[in-house]
């Protein structure tokens, strides 16, 4: 069950990430990914990361509506009631993409892994909770002095002028 | 379904991420390239702590570093293209390849 689930789901992770440089609407490129990324989501309730998976899937829900946005007044052709292509260099993409994918699966058949130390406690949620407050405290703070900074970042860039250069 | 199954469907995220990164023109395309590849590294990080080191939190830690950086890369390139798009109607990397070289 468990594996058939895992292939099932895994398939389509990445059929949505293949079908997100497929499909001609920018509108489906971005559920594409929404379906990518959901899918791994629920991969992860597979491995016991209940928590995980749930922020995952909500944290890209919001990530790709706003993306549709974006889309929407970005690009060309959003609706793709035009067939049209937007690449360069296909060629040299695909050859450096199926190199990483063979080094990578070359790399993840070939290692020898380590046994498993531990077991699973029986709430990741609340190891995980645990750690980020006490342990691994200092990630935490990087992460949201990370936040702080891209949200002033983002505003900046964003703004068409600031406060003194009036024009 | 081990170890390996998961670090191979990380490898098929994260090489069709790089693909969408070398040949999308449009940036906001590119962009969905870069959260495929930090898909791959979401899949990676799971599997590594379910499989190898369960017993501490690290793992999980690392899947938490992981999708915040997904957002703020979001977040941060769709203020560059705001940026750039202002500055000169480009939404495409052809048309800003000012540092090229």
């Amino acid at each position: 069950m468990a594996v058939v689930a895992f292939w099932a789901l895994a398939v389509l992770s990445v059929a949505g990430a293949v079908a997100v440089f497929t499909v001609d609407s920018m509108a489906r490129a971005t559920f594409a990914l929404l379906v990518s990324l959901a899918a791994v989501g629920v991969l992860f309730l597979l491995i016991d990361l209940a928590y995980l998976g749930v922020l995952i899937v909500l944290m890209m829900v919001m990530e790709m509506m706003i993306m549709a946005v974006f889309m929407i007044m970005f690009m060309m052709n959003p609706a793709g009631l035009m067939p049209m292509t937007m690449v360069h260099g296909r060629r040299f993409a695909l050859a450096v993409s199926g190199a990483v994918f063979a080094g990578l699966a070359a790399l993840a058949l070939l290692t020898p892994w380590p046994a498993r130390r531990g077991t699973p406690p029986p709430d990741p949620a609340h190891a995980l909770g645990m750690s980020i407050m006490g342990p691994q405290m200092l990630v935490m703070m990087v992460i949201g002095v990370a936040i702080l900074a891209t949200m002033i970042a983002t505003v900046v860039l964003a703004t068409d002028r600031g406060r003194y250069d009036r024009r | 379904m081990g170890l390996e199954a998961f670090l191979l469907l990380a490898a098929a995220l994260f090489a069709v991420g790089v693909y969408g990164v070398l040949s999308q023109q449009s940036i906001v395309m590119l962009m969905m390239g870069l959260e495929l590849m930090i898909n791959g590294v979401i899949v990676a990080g799971g599997a590594f702590w379910y499989h190898l080191a369960p017993g501490t939190a690290d793992g999980q830690v690392l899947v938490l570093v992981a999708v915040t950086v997904m957002a703020l890369e979001m977040a941060a390139g769709f203020a560059v293209v705001t940026a750039l798009y202002r500055a000169r109607q480009v939404d495409t990397t052809d048309e800003a390849g000012d540092l090229k070289g």
